[in-house]
């Protein structure tokens, strides 16, 4: 079990190093921040005194070098535009955006699977149909469509909560809305093929012939066997509760991660950008690890890795 | 005497297509009947019928009656209290007929819980008899172990270890040793003929080989294309069939002892249910069909002291047959 924890940790630290390499490489070969932040206008000696204050006159393979170092020493670069240290100015918008996007996680988990649940034990019916055709057009509408659509509905017609911006608790519905139920949609159907697939299984006969009564099949037998695979598109939407609001913070004007890193890509303000795409590396990875040690508690023949077993 | 279960009539159609035509068939208190076939004659769903327990879309009709009170139909309550108490049924694939992710002492006290009431440590020490009766090794650790921890026979006597929790009447066995290997087979077999002695419970024994059905059951009922087409002792059976497709499930089988002598296949293969022939199902495959077969269906009708075939025109016993001793 360490050494199983201990191999998954080396990786998930492999896979935040990549991301911040492939952040930083891609970053400083796409635009010059000088000339963005200090605008065309300015005098070359201004852009070159820029330049040597942050250090960009440097060869690249330098400034890698030290940047890692700095990280290692927890020192993630100040913001070239205001001079703040970048994880405070982060820092500072994840309160905004778990605001929407734990809610939002909550809709989703609590709309989606037993909608798929439902779904799936009503196979071909009326409301396994209703079920499946709004969970298709969940997901396949872009959340940037779907929001401006619940704008001009609810805002703009009805008049009855705000188009964008953060200052009251009604602000947050129309954004927590269009992401909940993309999501909601996306997990329904996740969880109902994972359901009929359970339900289709031996076992569950087995457990019918032994007399259990339906509903506790559902519960005892086919839950925690559908579980296994619902957990991953869990485990994938808790680790985008820190970027996955990139797109609606933008389209409500909520001031969020995701939209401080909008700004930061557009200004180039690198140390702001590799500060958040580090962060959400580290989320996502995080999320995976606590997805596969849930393997090991759902699923027994997980436990003592592949191969093992008699099957 | 009142039969235990008494089928009559039972038709299954699956969205249109017909699975079982009208089955009829009784099973006395204590008996072991063999059910034989081949694949898709609607063994297994006549049974799975009368325990409800087919999909939701299989249109069901007809009656079966547990000492004489309709099951066919009866509210969800009544047939769970049934299924695992007074009907147990194991299948066919042990490892995918047990629940993957619980242990074999929860899924076997899930039984204790539901027909017997027991809970706690007499619900695990009552597991642990039971899994000792049907022979499992180091009973006590196997409780904490999970199906795929187990061979395909340990995981089999777990499956009969928890139809026995509820004392059934009857065990129905779907095809319990198919996917086995022939030494575990024997085994298993041998647990099932040693149980039904010990406990009085009658004993279904669903099977496509009349080898395992000949060594265990008292009688067997032949079925083809969802009819039973003959229905015999089963010494009987064997040494003489009625049916020429009892005949010809017979005549495929190698004798151990006794000249060594070609084997007959049946030729063609069963009907697809959506396009059965008018007449009797076996016509087409029949070396004895005659213009009367293609016309009507023939009824299962008394061919002999408590013998029943469904044919126009029934063989006759032959010498050379009643010498005959089959052995799996």
């Amino acid at each position: 079990m360490l050494r199983f924890l201990a191999v998954r940790f080396g990786r998930a630290l492999l896979t935040v190093a990549l991301v911040v390499t492939f952040a930083f490489v891609v970053l400083r070969l796409s635009g010059d921040p000088a000339t963005l932040i200090l605008g065309p206008e300015v005098p070359p000696e201004a852009i070159r005194a820029f330049r040597e204050s942050w250090g960009l006159d440097e060869p690249l393979w330098r400034q890698y070098f030290s940047y890692f170092g700095a990280i290692a020493s927890g020192d993630l670069g100040n913001s070239m535009r205001d001079g703040r240290p970048a994880l405070e100015l982060v820092a500072d918008r994840i309160p905004a955006t778990l605001a929407l996007t734990v809610p939002a996680l909550l809709l989703k988990i609590g709309i989606g699977i037993p909608a798929g649940v439902y779904a799936a034990m009503h196979r071909g019916g009326p409301i396994d149909r209703t079920v499946m055709l709004v969970a298709v057009a969940g997901f396949t509408v872009p959340s940037f469509v779907l929001g401006l659509v619940l704008v001009m509905v609810f805002s703009v017609q009805l008049g009855w909560l705000p188009s964008g911006g953060r200052d009251t608790w009604l602000h947050a519905v129309l954004p927590i809305v269009t992401m909940g139920v993309g999501g909601a949609a996306i997990l329904a159907r996740f969880t109902r093929s994972a359901m009929i697939e359970v339900l289709g299984q031996p076992y569950i006969r087995t457990a019918s012939a032994k007399g259990v009564p339906w509903g506790a099949v559902i519960r005892g037998h086919a839950l925690p066997n559908a579980a296994i695979p619902t957990v991953t598109i869990v485990g994938f939407m808790v680790g985008s509760l820190i970027a996955g609001a990139v797109v609606v913070e933008s389209v409500f004007s909520w001031p969020g991660v995701g939209r401080l890193l909008v700004v930061a890509v557009s200004n180039r303000d690198l140390a702001v950008v590799q500060t958040i795409l580090l962060l959400v590396a580290a989320t996502m990875v995080t999320a995976n690890l606590i997805v596969d040690l849930l393997y090991g508690a759902l699923d027994p023949r997980m436990r003592r890795g592949a191969g093992q077993g008699a099957h | 005497m009142t039969p235990l279960v008494a089928i009559s009539g039972l038709s299954v159609s699956f969205d249109g297509a017909a699975a079982l035509h009208g089955v009829d068939l009784s099973l006395a208190p204590g008996e072991a009947l063999g059910l034989v076939g081949e694949s898709g004659s609607g063994k297994s769903v006549t049974w799975l019928a009368a325990l409800g327990l087919l999909p939701p879309h299989a249109a069901v009709s007809g009656s079966v009656r547990l000492e004489g009170a309709e099951i066919l139909g009866a509210p969800a309550s009544t047939l769970d209290r049934l299924r695992g108490g007074r009907v147990a049924m194991i299948f066919q694939d042990p490892a995918s007929s047990l629940n993957p992710v619980l242990t074999i002492g929860k899924q076997i006290g899930e039984a204790l819980a539901l027909h017997r009431g027991l809970d706690g440590r007499a619900r695990m020490a009552e597991a642990k008899r039971l899994l000792d009766l049907v022979g499992m090794p180091d009973s006590a650790r196997r409780l904490s172990a999970y199906p795929h921890e187990l061979s395909g026979g340990q995981n089999q006597r777990a499956m009969i270890a928890m139809a026995l929790a509820g004392r059934p009447d009857l065990l129905i066995a779907d095809e319990p040793t198919t996917a086995l290997d022939v030494t575990i087979q024997a085994q298993i077999l041998e647990l099932l003929a040693s149980l039904r002695k010990e406990t009085g419970m009658a004993l279904v024994l669903i099977s496509h080989d009349l080898g395992v059905v000949a060594e265990t059951c008292d009688r067997v009922a032949v079925m083809y294309a969802g009819r039973i087409v003959e229905e015999a002792p089963a010494l009987a059976l064997f040494e003489a069939p009625r049916h020429p497709y009892a005949e010809g499930l017979i005549g495929a089988l190698p004798l151990l002892d006794g000249p060594r002598r070609r084997l007959t296949a049946i030729p063609g293969t069963v009907p697809d249910p959506r396009e059965a022939p008018p007449g009797c199902a076996f016509a087409p495959r029949c070396p004895k069909a005659a213009s009367a077969c293609a016309g009507a269906v023939p009824a299962l009708t008394e061919v002999g002291p408590a013998r029943r075939a469904a044919c126009f025109f029934p063989l006759r016993s032959t010498p050379s047959r009643a010498e005959r001793k089959v052995t799996a």
